[in-house]
């Protein structure tokens, strides 16, 4: 049997070191399965963390990629923080999306970029009431919000699936499930440097990122509202002697994830595919979880997890491209990189006690 | 305590810059080689040894094999049909590839963004509509191997149902479903189709559901528009017939399996690296065509037909005899009088639908059941 034993004090060496450790070993271990496969070792690394570093306009797209991962894992934190555990972030991202697309698909010759707060906040109910669900059937019936939400996400895939195939297809689109084109108005404009262009795919929609780190920051840590969902969190039972009502955190949490997850829906969509079309996620409302937690629950956490995840991914397709290293291969770097992250935090925080169990 | 900090310290740092210092692999950013082409290939899914993207994987192959030390590929993998599509085939662009072929219809509009960026780079969008000045398209007419398969179905059948698996209702699926009907319709009058919707190009789990289905309703021959072989382990259990999609799946069901329509796209990618290689790389005529530039079929060997099998010769040889016919151009598979199957005649006879109706089909043809879901 393994128990873990809370440590009592944990060491501040070890905040350090636990981090550099797990890195070590996982570039370690990176090495060895690289070299054993066959393929350039060093070069791989290279590749996988450094590459999409190498030029501007690949920051840029690691900016992009992280960008969603990054608002998703912000509303989560929330959610994890309070011990609300909202798997469904999937699903919310796509209703967010959806509902701003039917909005911007209804005005379809509106050119004012105003028109955006309109489909943000569109986006945000969207999310929200797809959080709401979980939420009201967790406060009235105390029915488990991680089956909810996670079945619920299935519910919004196959929707937007009926959605985009029937009511918004595009007449033009030879029977292929696509909607019309968004409004210009409804449009993420891609940002133009002077001199330079574009940098890839780098558009408005990161500012969002940046306004939302440092509030989620302040709110976690300077208002009574983050002090509840902390306390609610570390300890449920002190929350109920100070009398915080745990029915309306939890149904706060959840629509404030929720909610931000369907924004992440809007900036994808808006920013990157210009229409509805059978899938808009790809995966991000459930990457978003590891971020959240790679994160360390704090925003500042999520912001570097976020671009952590992203720069492996683009890594792994640079691999791809530069030295045909399947997927399947960093993937499992990946796995590895996540694996010793996670250990090295958890060790940190607690003592493992080997025993005799039964 | 802090030697360890600094001896681990030295050890990233130290990590880090042997990293930086090995800075060769950099992908030369548009730079040629003189007389080697460069070409980029962007796959759905990992190519796996049957189905869509291995048919791809196949014709790369077939590249490779020609080309040799003339031209330099590189693959990307498992890409989603969204964002990472444009941020891949752009990286591919900017690595100096000169040709890309994006083998999925959902990189159509990202095949389009990136190409207006880079116009001295060609693309090649597989199964788009829409095209420019320097994106080509490419499709395969499909539903011409699933005219024979109806024939073989019609000739096989002891139940006359027929059990079919259509991936979504769009009119490349349908049109093939009502070939099958008209190869069906000219050798059986009684059998019938049945079409179950997997709403999915490939899973495994839902095919073998949808043809149990079938089985279970009484359909002894089974054909599908989906992508794995699911369909053709549940027949060969079951003791049903079949035909392999995409690739030759008589390696899954070698009792059941009746032949498989091949897509074959490597004389294709061949044709386009010497066109460009030779400065005649070309669009063909119009922004805008329901199905690309080239839309090969059995003729031009894109779709090719894998050994006869599990049938007796004189079906075989009824099916080499549709073969030819649609080869030789004496059969043409929609051709008038088509009535649906709700009665309403759609072309009367002498008349033949063209092209674009193919694209616009959205009913079935006598022979189906059923009507078409949306």
């Amino acid at each position: 049997m393994i128990t873990f034993i809370p440590r009592v004090k944990v060491s501040k060496n070890w905040v350090i070191i636990a981090p550099i450790l797990s890195i070590v070993f996982t570039i370690f271990f990176g090495l060895l399965i690289f070299t054993f496969l066959g393929y350039n070792p060093l070069e791989t690394l290279y590749q996988i963390f450094v590459s999409p570093f190498s030029r501007i306009d690949r920051i840029s797209d690691i900016l992009v990629k992280a960008c969603p991962l990054i608002i998703i894992g912000t509303g989560l934190m929330l959610c994890f923080k309070s011990n609300v555990w909202n798997i469904g972030a999937e699903g919310q991202f796509i209703m967010g999306a959806l509902l701003a697309g039917f909005i911007a698909l209804s005005f379809p010759n509106i050119e004012t970029k105003f028109f955006l707060l309109i489909t943000i906040l569109a986006g945000f109910v969207g999310g929200a009431l797809w959080a709401f669900i979980p939420a009201i059937l967790k406060t009235k019936l105390n029915v488990n919000e991680i089956l909810v939400s996670l079945m619920l996400v299935y519910v919004a895939m196959l929707f937007i699936d009926f959605i985009v195939r029937g009511p918004l297809r595009d007449p033009m689109s030879f029977g292929f499930p696509l909607s019309k084109p968004y409004p210009e108005g409804a449009i993420i404009n891609k940002i133009p440097f002077p001199g330079i262009g574009f940098l890839g795919q780098l558009h408005y929609g990161i500012l969002f990122v940046f306004l939302l780190v440092p509030i989620s920051w302040i709110f976690v840590n300077k208002t009574l509202g983050g002090f509840k969902i902390n306390v609610l969190g570390s300890a449920p039972q002190a929350a109920k002697f100070a009398g915080f009502k745990q029915n309306s955190i939890t149904l706060t949490v959840l629509l404030l994830s929720g909610g931000l997850a369907g924004v992440a829906g809007v900036i994808e969509v808006s920013a990157n595919i210009g229409q509805l079309q059978p899938e808009v996620s790809f995966g991000y409302g459930f990457t978003a979880i590891i971020v959240a937690f790679l994160g360390r629950l704090s925003p500042v956490g999520i912001l570097f997890a976020g671009i952590i995840i992203a720069t492996v991914k683009l890594g792994a397709d640079n691999a791809q491209m530069t030295m045909g290293i399947p997927k399947v291969v960093t993937g499992l770097f990946e796995g590895i990189l996540l694996f010793f992250l996670l250990t090295g935090e958890t060790l940190q925080k607690y003592k493992i006690k080997w025993s005799e169990g039964k | 305590m802090r030697n360890i900090i600094i001896l681990l310290g030295v050890l990233v740092v130290g990590a880090v810059g042997f990293l930086f210092y090995q800075d060769k692999s950099e992908i030369p950013v548009a730079e040629k080689e003189t007389s080697v082409t460069k070409v980029g290939f962007v796959y759905l899914t990992t190519p796996g040894d049957h189905g869509w993207t291995y048919a791809h994987e196949l014709g790369k192959q077939m590249v490779e094999k020609r080309f040799g030390k003339d031209v330099k590929v590189s693959v990307v993998e498992n890409v989603p049909e969204g964002p990472d599509a444009t941020r891949v085939i752009r990286e591919l662009a900017k690595g100096g590839n000169e040709i890309i072929f994006t083998t999925s219809f959902g990189y159509m509009d990202p095949t389009l963004k990136v190409a207006k960026e880079f116009p001295d780079v060609k693309f090649e969008h597989i199964t788009g509509y829409k095209r420019s000045k320097n994106v080509a398209t490419g499709n395969i007419r499909f539903y011409e191997g699933r005219y024979i398969q109806g024939v073989v179905a019609g000739l096989m059948t002891k139940t006359n149902k027929i059990g079919y698996i259509g991936a979504y209702p769009i009119a490349e699926v349908i049109m093939g479903i009502n070939a099958f009907a008209q190869g069906l319709k000219s050798v059986n009058k009684d059998a019938t189709i049945s079409v179950i919707w997997a709403n999915t190009w490939y899973d495994p789990v839902k095919e073998a559901d949808a043809a149990k289905v079938h089985i279970a309703e009484g359909a002894d021959v089974l054909a599908q528009h989906t992508d794995s072989p699911a369909m053709l382990q549940i027949a060969e259990k079951e003791g049903a017939l079949g035909f392999g999609q995409s690739t030759d799946m008589s390696a899954f069901a070698p009792k059941a399996q009746l032949f498989a329509s091949i897509n074959n796209w490597g004389p294709y990618y061949i044709k386009k690296i010497e066109e460009l290689r030779n400065g005649k790389w070309n669009t063909g005529d119009g922004p805008h065509h329901w199905a690309g530039n080239v839309w090969g079929g059995l003729k031009s060997d894109m779709l090719i037909i894998s050994k006869f099998q599990n049938m007796p010769d004189e079906v075989a040889q009824k099916a080499q005899e549709a073969l030819d016919g649609i080869k030789t151009g004496k059969i043409n598979i929609f051709a008038g009088p088509l009535i649906d199957n709700t009665g309403k005649e759609i072309i009367p006879a002498g008349k033949a639908l063209d092209d674009g109706a193919l694209w616009g089909m959205n009913y079935y043809l006598q022979g189906v059941d059923g009507k078409v879901p949306g």
